[in-house]
């Protein structure tokens, strides 16, 4: 049978979306990571490697919601609870365990076993988006007013005491396995916290190539189709908050290895605001783009700091006003999509006429080698 | 007497005051063609959302190949073996074509297979020309007879089709025809119309909702000769 209509010209994706769900831009990504993994350490001084790892580790964070937000759909206000869950689970268990094996471990395990608690709740009690977003927000405000009232010294956990509003000051850094004396440097932090961002984004690129990525996008799309089909989307939904969770456990724990230090702070409404901000001016629904308005707003946040006369909240604010009415999609869409569109203007000029054609072929082209593969 | 395929038992469904269908027994073989109709509002689509587990029943049984699945979750019917081609196509709009069959076909084989199912489906109902297109820019035919694939590739035992000629030309009409007898060699199929030349097309059998309940079940011949369905059905064409 032949469709409806043939002259209709088939609506394929343009080059920016075949280019963004290809391996190359994959391959691409960390190939710019590696970079800055092997020459960073060796051109930047010491206080430029610290800011460095803190963005690194701030962009981990925001690829976890990226993952959850822009893939599954899920607008989860809570990802510095789980951050912040990160944060305390190591600082309490590397306090009484001295090595930081199982601590590291357990600062991903906890989160992630405090998400699969909430999200069965949430999904399997099958409540709507709204209340998604009412919830882990609650959920992130409870454990912010929790945390800050352990301010006395029989608030402790083992040898551990948890601080209240002063937070816990310091924290071990990790060691190598097994060896307690060997403790990770700025440099070594640096690297590890860059490596993990790399790992992260491989693991969710393999992830959203295979089935269980494919369904957890298709459950945004149209979750009545999918249980139609037969997937229960209610497993994918708690699987991608759960991973989400983890990530962002990793995160924290990175996070308490930088400043030594973790304090409620990070279960803030502020923390909570900022990685949405991050999201959203990077570009939802893409991995790259979390981390590159991660570490855009990161980096503008400290220059404003360095002066007194406009505050830094005032700013961020308006930036993401002007994002949200003028570049809703984000920066690396946007970007992206001037970029496709400079190469093919350049691309078209030496010959004007025969265009079409030549972009049809090449069309053809791609399709037919697609086939052979 | 063998098992039916599906066998519904005084099914009851009341949404507050309305009693959208009344003590519904309804009965499918194996393989068989069963066409529905009924004027609007007689409770076609909500005994359809009934046998897919998006409407609970007020009251009744639904059995499948004797297994009662009546307190089944949303995601279970696809697993039992029955597929659904809504009205209006429910699909992943913003996925491609290919991912849209590749997700049905996927979930009941390898990845090998998968491959090879989606490409078959595709070539099947006319669309593998599309398979990278984005289906949400699709023209409603097009989504159609994407749906339709969707449908085929999960390769449920059960299909049911929601007025699948609603919107098409003649000529995609005819092909409609021909591709369900195609599919009915290997799935049972119960399919809601109202085009009566259609029907006769492709039923041995039909039944008539009015009201919610079930007033005849009969050949096409003898359901186009009934008086009162053709008074029930008064202001449609009977063609």
């Amino acid at each position: 049978m032949t469709p409806a209509n043939e002259n209709r010209t088939i609506p394929v994706p343009d080059a920016l979306a075949r280019f963004s769900r290809s391996w190359k831009s994959a391959a691409l990504a960390l190939a710019v990571g590696m970079i800055m993994l092997l020459v960073l350490p060796r051109v930047l001084d010491d206080f430029s490697l610290v800011q460095a790892t803190v963005y690194a580790v701030m962009a981990i964070l925001a690829l976890s919601l990226g993952f959850v937000w822009g893939f599954g759909g899920i607008l989860c206000f809570g990802q510095s609870a789980f951050f912040g869950l990160g944060a305390y689970a190591y600082a309490i268990a590397v306090t009484n365990m001295g090595d930081s094996t199982v601590p590291f471990v357990l600062a991903i395990v906890v989160p992630a076993a405090f998400a699969a608690v909430l999200g069965y709740l949430i999904f399997y009690g099958r409540l709507s988006d709204v209340y998604m977003g009412v919830i882990t927000l609650t959920v992130t405000l409870i454990l912010f007013n929790l945390i800050n009232s352990t301010a006395g010294p029989e608030w402790k956990i083992g040898n551990a005491p948890l601080g209240g509003f002063n937070g816990i000051p310091n924290i071990a850094p990790l060691n190598t396995p097994g060896n307690v004396d060997d403790v990770i440097g700025p440099r070594g932090l640096f690297e590890l916290s860059l490596g993990a961002l790399l790992g992260v984004y491989l693991l969710l690129r393999l992830l959203l190539a295979c089935k269980v990525g494919r369904v957890i996008v298709a459950s945004k799309e149209n979750e009545q189709r999918l249980l139609l089909l037969g997937y229960d989307s209610r497993l994918y939904k708690l699987f991608t908050f759960v991973l989400g969770a983890a990530i962002a456990g990793l995160s924290g724990c990175l996070f308490a290895n930088w400043g030594a230090f973790t304090s409620p702070t990070v279960f803030g409404l502020a923390q909570s605001a900022q990685i949405i901000i991050w999201v959203i001016v990077g570009g939802l629904g893409t991995l790259v783009g979390p981390v590159i308005g991660c570490v855009a707003i990161q980096w503008l946040t400290t220059q404003i700091g360095t002066q007194q006369t406009i505050n830094s909240n005032l700013v961020l604010g308006a930036i993401l006003v002007v994002f949200v009415l003028m570049v809703p999609k984000g920066i690396v869409p946007t970007v992206g999509g001037l970029g496709v569109k400079l190469l093919g203007a350049a691309r078209r000029k030496p010959e004007v006429s025969g265009d079409k054609r030549g972009v049809a072929q090449d069309d053809h082209h791609n399709a037919t080698r697609k086939e052979a593969t | 007497m063998t098992t039916p395929l599906l066998e519904t038992r005084k099914l009851n469904v009341r949404f507050g005051g309305v009693h959208a269908t009344r003590d519904i027994d309804f009965t499918l073989a194996e393989a068989e063609l069963r066409c529905v109709i009924g004027p609007n509002g007689a409770g076609k689509s909500t005994f359809f959302k009934l046998l897919t587990g998006q409407v609970k029943p007020t009251s009744g049984e639904i059995l499948f190949r004797g297994r009662d699945i009546t307190a089944m979750q949303p995601h279970e019917p696809g697993r039992f073996g029955i597929g659904i081609k809504t009205q209006v196509p429910s699909l992943f709009n913003g996925l491609s074509v290919w991912e849209n069959v590749w997700l049905a076909a996927r979930r009941v084989s390898t990845p090998m297979q998968t491959e090879r199912v989606t490409r078959e489906v595709l070539e099947r109902v006319g669309m593998l020309s599309h398979r990278e297109a984005i289906t949400g820019l699709l023209a409603h035919g097009e989504r159609q007879w994407v749906e339709l694939a969707v449908v085929i590739a999960a390769d449920p035992p059960l299909i049911l089709l929601d007025e699948p000629a609603a919107g098409m030309s003649d000529a995609e009409v005819a092909r409609t025809a021909e591709l369900i007898l195609e599919i009915n060699r290997r799935h049972a199929l119960v399919v809601v119309e109202h085009d009566m030349s259609f029907i006769r097309r492709i039923a041995k059998k039909v039944t008539v909702l009015h009201q919610g309940a079930i007033i005849r079940e009969d050949t096409p011949e003898c359901i186009m000769g009934d008086p009162f369905i053709k008074q029930i059905y008064l202001g449609k064409k009977p063609h």
